[in-house]
């Protein structure tokens, strides 16, 4: 099996499910009793949280653990939306961002928020120009994304943050459930106030998420209920979830490390193999994510090469999982501005540090020979 | 020493049948249920097949089913979705003085939205009255939310007959079932809701997973938005692991029901008459006929929840003072204030006891004993 889809989810780590069944079976109290079953889960959700803020460098009080990414960004784009209206409605984000931004953005639109949404280049890149031109007496929010999940470009956050520091009543939200363990992102950075990550991305669960909210800001929570976690995110938490995410936290940083290069690497034998030949045209501009390669090959079904390297027992993807169902074009693509022979035959390669090079090369092998079948059928 | 633990309605260990489930998709079944290829695909029907069996154990078809993180984000789900969606038909809501904060707090956050809220006082026994419900809609009601059974008494609330009353009014019927489920059978035709909350880790599944059943038909306006799933009611990739520990604990329950009322039952017998034999002087919270199995709330006259919960901790017996999810600040019980009034001493004086699978005969009998001797060194 050759599994080249880490960025629709990726297989949980060895220590990572031995953290969740360990805890799952001998931590079950609930953290806000009292007794001593409680008092044990408190004590290790503390340690967890501590463990997660040491390795983002920031307050343990600074971080709300969720139950995905998506409810990560809703948080954060309507936490912030609905606490702070009174002092604007206006919010920027891009077209390229993950539907969990831009849904929560269009249901804002809806309740009377103005959402401007930043066009990219062909690389889908934000131009810094056209953000700063945007932002408005009325602006609260700019929501980015560090590393986009079907293309692997890197848009400049640090750049965004510079300029968001400059304006007082303007909050800064990254998503950054592509970059964690990836692309480092510096979180001590004062212009950055809002950041998503989740655990099922790093080789953690599904069902864990992180938000990071500076201190000092403010947001309206989603849910209302208990007083768990400072009233931000109420509900029973998540331990084993959460000691289990701060693990996959711990190791995929260990990895990225040493393992960094290692990536590259990959993508660049995909990226050179794949090349040379004149069917395929390379989307992922070259100083994107390492571990994304997006692909168009013209005329042939998306579908149908899954399907036929799935036979290979090798799996790679379309767009993003999360609107494999909409039609054939990806909106990401088409936001680049690309012609309709690139947009709507879009494929993704996907890396985790698990990859190997001899499973890229040998991808690229059956990879060509599926196209050379179905190109005889096709015919 | 060995902790005895009663504080299954605060949260339930995980059976170990179900970690058993569990470990296999965790291990195995990582794909992303939208994926197209076979690892989605594989996830894909883990989900629809827990999807079944849930729907099936109250009455409802698969489509009705949306999962959920947990039982606040169900209760948050029933009643912003609820409000948001319907307001053009109204803005008034009816719930009870005694619901879980989960449906208190978001009722109070609504109101402050500019929705005008009902909340239906209890009687001393927890219950509210059918009349007092009736009096209160009106036309503009559009929904009414009654918790099945209450977390702190176990008072189980009449669900079917407050279904019976709202089958001619426009208002929908929300019931917070999180303490309900795995006790009492449950058929949500029968019963008359449109809307029930349910949570994995009260029945002995695993945290961060719970259900919204929501009759069809009916449109909620999403509290999170960006994906297709869950027939975009709820977005954000499925927690597949969960909600197949989830499918397992309801299919524990579906065999060991009845089993484990008779069980509680019998506990509770146990346990007073240990209690009794030691001469303790406590009174019963609550009616005890119309209450679940597993819970009993007691007041010892004469004495104060945290001196009690830190004997009782010390002495290695794991109780609560009610909702565990304000019990880290022993405030006076909002039920018990409803039932009683806020100077009633019960308020402060009042311990629940909630048994489960994790008990045995021994451990009610011995725990019996060391509350008797608490007590009694606390009153003498
Ligand atoms: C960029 C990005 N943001 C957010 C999400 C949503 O995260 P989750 O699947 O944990 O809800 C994803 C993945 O689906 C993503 O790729
Ligand atoms: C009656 C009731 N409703 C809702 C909840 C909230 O459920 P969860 O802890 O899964 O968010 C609880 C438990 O805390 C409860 O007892």
């Amino acid at each position: 099996m050759i599994y080249l889809d880490n960025s629709a989810t990726t297989s949980p780590y060895p220590e990572v499910l031995e953290s969740f069944r360990k805890v799952s079976e001998s931590y079950y109290g609930n953290p806000s009793s009292i007794h001593q079953f409680g008092g044990e889960a408190e004590k290790l959700l503390h340690k967890a949280t501590k463990q997660a803020a040491n390795l983002l460098k920031v307050d343990s009080s600074e971080l709300i653990f969720t139950s995905g990414g998506t409810e990560s960004n809703n948080l954060a784009i309507k936490g912030i939306a609905l606490q702070h209206q009174n002092r604007g409605r206006h919010i920027i984000t891009t077209q390229i961002e993950h539907p969990s931004v831009l849904e929560a953005c269009q249901a804002l639109e809806s309740h009377g928020f103005d959402v401007t949404y930043l066009s990219v280049d062909a690389e889908g890149k934000i131009d810094m120009e056209q953000l700063k031109n945007e932002i408005r007496d009325d602006t609260i929010l700019i929501s980015v994304m560090h590393v986009n999940n079907e293309l692997g470009t890197i848009q400049p956050i640090k750049q965004i943050a510079d300029i968001v520091i400059k304006h007082p009543k303007l909050f800064f939200h990254v998503d950054h459930v592509q970059g964690l363990g990836k692309i480092s992102l510096d979180f001590t950075h004062p212009g950055i106030h809002l950041c998503s990550m989740s655990s099922h991305k790093i080789h953690g669960l599904k069902g864990t998420g992180l938000l990071y909210i500076q201190s000092g800001t403010t947001l309206s929570p989603l849910l209302h209920g208990g007083g768990q976690q400072s009233s931000t995110r109420p509900g029973t938490e998540n331990l084993a979830g959460i000691v289990a995410m701060v693990k996959a936290m711990r190791l995929t940083f260990e990895k990225q490390k040493h393992g960094y290069g290692h990536l590259i690497k990959l993508s660049d034998i995909i990226r050179n193999l794949l090349q040379k030949d004149d069917r395929i045209m390379i989307n992922t501009p070259r100083d994107g994510a390492p571990h994304i390669l997006n692909i168009s090959v013209p005329k042939f079904k998306p579908e149908v090469v899954i399907h036929a390297l799935g036979k290979k027992n090798i799996f790679i993807s379309t767009k993003s999982a999360c609107s494999s169902k909409h039609s054939d074009e990806s909106a990401v693509l088409a936001a680049c501005g690309l012609g309709m022979e690139r947009t709507h035959y879009g494929l993704r390669i996907s890396l985790s540090y698990q990859n190997t090079e001899e499973e890229v090369r040998q991808f690229c092998k059956e990879f060509k020979e599926v196209l050379d079948e179905l190109n005889e059928v096709m015919r | 020493m060995d902790h005895i633990y009663l504080d299954h309605a605060a949260t339930t260990p995980v059976h170990p049948e179900v970690v058993k489930e569990m470990v296999p998709v965790l291990e195995g079944i990582f794909g992303n249920p939208s994926s197209v290829h076979h690892y989605g695909r594989q996830a894909r029907k883990i989900l629809d097949q827990a999807r079944s069996t849930i729907a099936h154990s109250i009455g409802a078809n698969e489509k009705e089913i949306v999962f959920t993180s947990g039982g606040t984000e169900a209760d948050n789900m029933a009643l912003l979705g609820v409000a948001r969606q319907e307001q053009h038909k109204g803005k008034h809501i009816i719930t009870t003085s005694v619901e879980h904060h989960a449906t208190l707090r978001t009722a109070e956050y609504l109101e402050k939205q500019g929705f005008e809220v009902t909340y239906l006082p209890v009687d001393k026994n927890g219950f509210i009255s059918i009349t007092d419900l009736e009096n209160n809609l009106r036309e503009d009601t559009i929904l009414v939310s009654v918790m099945y059974v209450n977390n702190e008494v176990g008072s189980i609330q009449p669900i079917q007959d407050i279904g019976e009353l709202l089958k001619e009014h426009q208002a929908y019927f929300h019931t917070d079932a999180v303490q309900a489920y795995g006790l009492l059978s449950i058929d949500v035709n029968q019963l008359g809701v449109d809307l029930l909350s349910t949570s994995a880790h009260k029945i002995y599944g695993p945290k961060g997973i719970g259900f919204l059943y929501v009759r069809e038909g009916i449109q909620l306006e999403p509290t999170q938005y960006g994906g297709e799933q869950e027939r975009k009611r709820r977005a954000g990739t499925e927690n597949t692991a969960a909600v197949k520990g989830f499918q397992a604990a309801v299919e524990l329950v579906n065999n060991e029901r009845e089993g484990r009322n008779h069980q509680y039952n019998s506990f509770k017998t146990i346990f007073m008459q240990g209690l009794k034999e030691k001469g303790v002087s406590f009174t019963i919270n609550g009616d005890s006929q119309h209450t679940v199995s597993s819970i009993i709330n007691l007041s010892f006259p004469g004495t104060n929840v945290e001196s009690l919960l830190t004997n009782f901790d010390l002495s290695g017996i794991a109780a609560s003072s009610g909702s565990a999810c304000t019990a880290g600040s022993v405030e006076p019980s909002h039920v018990l204030s409803a039932m009683y009034g806020s100077n009633d001493e019960r308020t402060t004086n009042s311990i629940r006891f909630s048994f489960g699978i994790a008990n045995d005969e021994e451990q009610v009998k011995t725990s019996a004993e060391k509350v008797a001797d608490i007590v009694n060194r606390l009153t003498r």
